[in-house]
């Protein structure tokens, strides 16, 4: 009996952990989304702003979200994977390895503010590419190689040695088991990945604080090498620069509105694909 | 030539195939082959039997150099496919492993297509005219005894196969890329009697165009298919003979032990 009694009370506080962190969730979304539903409109989605940030839209700061996190992946992604697939699959277990292993762990703990300092002296100043999107996409796409790195090896990780072995039994080379067996089998691991550095990225404001984002442009990016908007920033900016602070706070979040619905509409297309990749693979 | 190696050599008409000399294997420090004399006889099934943890697996993934994939090994001695020296570091092990097949112990058909994994040998060697990969896969599937229950869903994933079915279409994608030798490694571990029967009598079936080589821990498996015999016990080739020899005249006595059940 008294065994069943401290079951019992163990499950309840288990469960009770669970909804609070539901909760939290639940609270966020709703506070956010009754703040910010007020300002949505189609001229909120596709205008530039106006009247010193007071009225217009936030289409820029949109578009320069996506231009950042869409930069920053194809930068990372390949990387990434390639490290991956180094250390999964060519290199010798050795301390070296280790060691290896030991410094992408610690990248994935720097601060943000310190990959944006490092990206304003190494991309903006040494390279030369100035305040823009370049730099800001080179920025945001190491802050998220670890995230890609480590889940990448899990994905690899997770496919059976026997496979391999079968692709090589048949005179296979390592590089065509790798392209041909491995990766395509690794997909959908490798996009879990993907889906939480989009999140990441698309939220981070520190790494593009001086090395991309400005707080109003006129028009919209004309390259790789423009000053952009983006959302985080814009969100941090209204807050607390600017001479209305009531218009902007209201602006404020129907930014942060539509940051959390780009962040859940991509990650729901990519578990949608995932799922797909799923099926084929595992029958 | 000594006594022991001579013991293990015949010197009938029959073609060596393969020759292994002196193989001596080590993980880390543990020594788990000792001095392995052994020859394998083309178009012939060559059993290799013995207690699990007696080196048999081992012993047949060095012939294809699947050794390679794991770390911290030492090998010593050598090992000959039609006299050529294929531990040589000059040697390709794709080379090697394209005219020397496996078969393992688990059916591991790669995630696609029951046509893409028997075409996938084919297409990674370079092959690129579809008629002929069309063909070529048909004509394994058929060689596989495979061909009548697939035949209308070529296009299913091929994990919807049963087991045994798997295990023939394994068989299928070895065989389409046309190697000499076919290593099985306990191919009816895992599936019920009557796909093993079936695998069987595709082995005696294949030995007309292959030389096979059986690692087996059924005895009666290998009483049924095979031509020769080697009783592996920790890591040493205990006797070796014809398969008729080994089950009705062991001159060993460990061997008679083994196949009368008396341990393993």
């Amino acid at each position: 009996m008294k065994k069943d009694f401290t079951q019992k009370i163990g499950f309840s506080l288990i469960s009770l952990s669970i909804l609070i962190t539901l909760l939290f969730l639940f609270i966020i979304i709703y506070f956010i989304f009754i703040r910010g539903i007020k300002i949505i409109s189609l001229e909120f989605l596709t205008q530039s702003p106006r009247n010193a940030m007071t009225e217009g839209g936030v289409a820029p700061a949109i578009l320069g979200t996506f231009y950042l996190t869409l930069g920053a992946i194809i930068f990372a992604l390949p990387l990434g994977l390639a490290c991956a697939i180094y250390i999964n699959e060519y290199s010798p277990k050795s301390y070296i390895l280790n060691i290896i292993r030991l410094s992408i762990n610690n990248l994935a703990g720097v601060p943000s503010v310190v990959f944006g300092l490092f990206g304003l002296a190494v991309f903006v100043k040494y390279f030369k590419f100035g305040v823009s999107i370049l730099s800001g996409s080179l920025t945001l796409g190491i802050l998220v190689l670890p995230v890609i790195i480590s889940s990448s090896q899990e994905a690899l990780l997770a496919i059976p040695q026997s496979l391999r072995e079968a692709s090589l039994a048949l005179g296979a080379t390592k590089w065509q088991t790798i392209k041909n067996i491995v990766l395509p089998y690794a997909l959908p691991g490798i996009l879990t990945g993907v889906i939480l550095s989009i999140g990441r990225v698309a939220g981070e404001t520190a790494p593009i604080l001086f090395t991309a984002a400005a707080f109003y442009i006129k028009g919209y990016p004309k390259s790789i090498f423009s000053e952009v908007m983006a959302l985080p920033y814009h969100i941090y900016a209204l807050m607390t620069e600017g001479t209305h602070p009531y218009k902007q706070k209201e602006i404020a979040y129907g930014c942060c509105l539509i940051l959390l619905c780009l962040v859940l509409l991509v990650s729901t297309i990519a578990i949608v694909i995932r799922q797909k990749q799923k099926k084929q693979y595992y029958g | 030539m000594d006594n022991k190696e001579n013991k293990n050599c015949f010197c009938s008409q029959d073609l060596i195939k393969i020759k292994t000399e002196n193989i001596n294997f080590f993980y880390g420090k543990q020594r788990v082959l000792k001095n392995i004399n052994l020859d394998i006889l083309a178009n012939k099934i060559t059993a290799i039997i013995g207690p699990s943890g007696c080196g048999k697996t081992t012993f047949i993934r060095l012939l294809n150099r699947m050794h390679e994939l794991t770390p911290n090994i030492t090998l010593t001695g050598r090992i000959y496919l039609d006299g050529q020296d294929i531990l040589s570091p000059s040697v390709n092990s794709v080379e090697i492993r394209r005219r020397i097949g496996m078969v393992f112990q688990k059916p591991n058909p790669f995630p696609k297509s029951i046509f893409k994994n028997i075409s996938y040998g084919l297409e990674i060697n370079g092959i690129k005219n579809k008629e002929f990969i069309e063909e070529r896969v048909i004509e394994s599937l058929k060689n596989a005894a495979l061909w009548d229950e697939v035949k209308n869903r070529l296009y299913d994933n091929a994990l919807k196969l049963s087991g045994g079915q798997q295990q023939r279409l394994c068989i299928a994608r070895a065989l389409a890329v046309k190697p000499e030798v076919l290593l099985f490694d306990e191919p009816c571990a895992s599936l019920d009697p009557i796909s093993t029967r079936k695998i069987e009598e595709l082995m005696l079936e294949l030995k007309k165009d292959y030389t096979i080589v059986v690692v087996t821990h059924n005895m009666q498996q290998a009483a049924r298919v095979s031509d020769y015999t080697g009783f592996f016990l920790m890591g040493e080739l205990i006797e070796f003979d014809t398969t008729k020899n080994i089950f009705e005249a062991p001159k060993n006595p460990k061997t008679e032990d083994y196949i009368t059940g008396k341990f393993g």
